[in-house]
């Protein structure tokens, strides 16, 4: 591996008492297609929350290009969980892949002409130029999709984590992203995704991490995707992890090294 | 005298007071719709109530420390206990385990009861000066003078500069704040930037309409403007207006009655308007849907009887008239009656001395509604198990609803079947 395009070292955050990611290390390769697996609150989101500085880790670090984030964030696209959000907001379609340019012309420059372009080839890209002045709210769940993932685009990225893209889409549009993504990848860019469907797993990521709040496997899929690793991340005597975790958090205990 | 004399007598030079009392309502009213939009989006309504009653102990306390009434010392009272509370919820919803209304409601009764504590120490004080503190619970609108006007008149420009600059900002924290916090903007900054000019403007305007009606003013315009748009700048818009709105007409109609007090007939006026908006909403209105439907139902009866005089026209019937259509049962006859007149007027159909003549128009419609009933029954029995005998009454809906485009994606996914399943031919 030559430079890792992300790094976590020591990655550990806890919320309360309750720990979310627990000691996590890993690299990850340049231009490749990376799945971020688990169960439930295995702390998937998280890891792309504190890779994106939304969450302070309580210890340890992550880095980006092998530098801190704040110096390689324009690189770098976001696409939050849909689920999150409350998609009753007055704005247009349009108006949403427009935040995708917000981070080059910060909080005060207008959109020139060409940001309007990219804003107008973003929504092209996943077929939602049709809808640019629909309000959000008259969305179904796999447009919604599209237009995060519209946006994302728009900020032209080389880096882009995708929060569980998959979730509660129709399959016109998992097969639309499935493509977009692997046009992404051969133009060079790196795709870091949550996911949590396992029979999709081995056709759609070069690349695993498996996560059980505490890291079980990082690597190329070929090497990771096997049943005992799986078993080890999805059951058996690791759900242990999550028993401990909740005995932290009721009884409050501590952190050793905190 | 009549509402006309009223108004004129309102608005003249001899009225000065009213004049006053009614433009600087207004203007409060308006920053407080405006700023109130964003706590309405952030879905922090109740926030603005708890604000609102904590004012109470800071105003209190800022006159036992100086023991007069200045506006200005209110005002820094107000403003520190009204931020201190927002600071404490905010702390306590990181730090506890208690939930999000449990905290909101703790802190507005624990800020509201010390208030009422304070005040009730400072009446039985035996101060002079302090008659009249207790306005602050339910405002002393009609007091206000020209100094006061002038004070919520900076107020609002301020908060309509500072809107107008962060709006980006704004509207991107309240839509998606993980997603600001991963652009890089400080989002922290933006939040509190946020909170400190809602904190002033509730500050301020509970001098006119008091701790208990004041969160009405910064949540029930939004509440209205959100049922007119769905665009952020024009909801602003229109919450600042129908907060100005609200603002002079209640005070005209507390004034033209004696002894009703203004600040609850400003909240009675905005929450008409916000009424009205729910009521004839553009979109989302509750007309607009009852238009909607009524629309629908045009739809559907046209659609209906132009494909069963299609059908009757198919089976080899030369001449239709009315009573073929009224011996399926399926229509009282003066409502045919105006459905074909309806037809005609369109040109889908002709009528000649009852009898009814299809046009090219009405038989490409006719056809296409056939059409679209046979395709949903082939796709519904392809992808779904039910029995054969179920499919034409879910068709009978749906024909109505399928769009050109979905048809066309009906089309491509079954590959342009020739016959449904009863074996009847699709008319393409």
């Amino acid at each position: 591996m030559s430079i890792p395009i992300i790094e976590a070292h020591n990655l550990t955050v806890v919320y309360g008492r309750k720990p979310a990611l627990w000691n996590v290390d890993f690299k990850l390769p340049e231009k490749q297609v990376i799945g971020i697996m688990g169960p439930n609150g295995s702390g998937k989101s998280t890891l792309l929350k504190s890779i994106m500085g939304v969450v302070k880790p309580t210890s340890g670090f992550t880095r980006v290009y092998d530098q801190e984030l704040d110096k390689v964030r324009h690189k770098v696209s976001y696409v939050p969980q849909r689920q999150e959000i409350d998609w009753d907001f007055p704005a247009s379609v349009w108006d949403i892949v427009a935040m995708g340019r917000y981070q080059k012309r910060g909080l005060f420059k207008k959109l020139t002409s060409e940001d309007k372009d990219i804003v107008t080839d973003s929504l092209e890209k996943v077929n939602m130029l049709g809808y640019a002045k629909r309000q959000i709210s008259q969305l179904s769940g796999g447009q919604q999709q599209r237009v995060f993932l519209a946006r994302a685009i728009a900020q032209q990225g080389d880096l882009f984590l995708m929060d569980e893209p998959f979730a509660g889409v129709d399959i016109a549009t998992e097969e639309m992203i499935i493509s977009l993504i692997k046009d992404m990848k051969d133009a060079g860019k790196t795709l870091v995704i949550v996911h949590h469907d396992l029979h999709t797993a081995q056709s759609y990521f070069d690349h695993l991490v498996l996560l059980n709040t505490r890291l079980v496997a990082c690597g190329p899929t070929s090497e990771v995707f096997t049943d005992q690793i799986l078993t080890d991340t999805y059951g058996g005597r690791l759900t242990t992890i999550a028993k401990i975790s909740q005995e932290m958090e009721n009884k409050e205990f501590p952190m050793r090294h905190k | 005298m009549n509402f006309w004399e009223h108004i004129t007598t309102f608005f003249s030079a001899e009225n000065y007071t009213l004049f006053v009392v009614s433009i600087g309502s207004g203007i409060l009213c308006f920053a407080a719709g405006v700023v109130g939009t964003f706590t309405y989006l952030r879905k922090r309504a109740l926030i603005g109530d708890v604000i609102s009653h904590s004012v109470l102990p800071g105003v209190t306390i800022a006159f036992m420390l100086t023991g007069v009434k200045n506006p200005v010392y209110f005002l820094l009272g107000a403003i520190s206990s009204g931020l201190l509370s927002i600071w404490i919820v905010d702390y306590v919803q990181a730090k506890s385990k208690l939930k999000p209304d449990t905290i909101l409601a703790l802190t507005l009764s624990v800020f509201f009861g010390v208030g009422i504590v304070l005040l009730t120490k400072i009446q039985h004080s035996g101060n002079a000066a302090q008659s009249g503190l207790d306005s602050f619970l339910f405002g002393k609108a009609a007091s206000m003078g020209m100094l006061d006007v002038q004070l919520f008149s900076v107020i609002a420009v301020v908060n309509v500069l500072c809107i107008w600059f962060f709006l980006r900002g704004f509207s991107l924290v309240s839509f998606d704040e993980n997603y600001a916090k991963g652009l890089g903007f400080n989002v922290s900054f933006l939040k509190s930037f946020l909170a400190l000019i809602t904190v002033v403007t509730v500050a301020i305007g509970v001098q006119a309409v008091g701790v208990v009606l004041m969160a009405a003013l910064l949540i029930t315009p939004a509440a209205g403007a959100r049922f007119l748009t769905n665009s952020i700048s024009r909801m602003l818009l229109y919450a600042g207006a129908f907060g100005f709105l609200s603002g002079v007409v209640g005070v005209v109609i507390s004034y033209s009655g004696t002894g009703m007090p203004t600040g609850p007939w400003i909240v009675v006026v905005l929450s008409v308007f916000a009424l009205l908006a729910i009521l004839f909403g553009k979109k989302k209105g509750v007309l607009a849907r009852m238009r909607l439907r009524n629309a629908n139902n045009i739809k559907i009866n046209n659609e209906n009887v132009l494909k069963d005089v299609y059908k009757i026209a198919k089976d080899g019937k030369n001449t239709i008239s009315i009573n073929d259509l009224v011996d399926q049962e399926k229509y009282a006859i003066a409502k045919l009656k105006s459905i074909l007149k309806r037809l005609e007027n369109d040109n889908h159909l002709d009528q000649i001395r009852g009898l009814i003549i299809l046009s090219d128009k009405g038989r490409l419609a006719a056809r296409e509604v056939i059409r679209k009933h046979r395709l949903w029954e082939i796709y519904l029995s392809k992808y779904f198990q039910l029995d054969a005998d179920h499919l034409h009454d879910d068709a009978e809906g749906i024909e109505h609803v399928i769009t050109p485009e979905i048809e066309k994606e009906l089309i491509r996914l079954l590959e342009r079947p020739e016959t449904d399943p009863h074996h009847s031919k699709i008319p393409y």
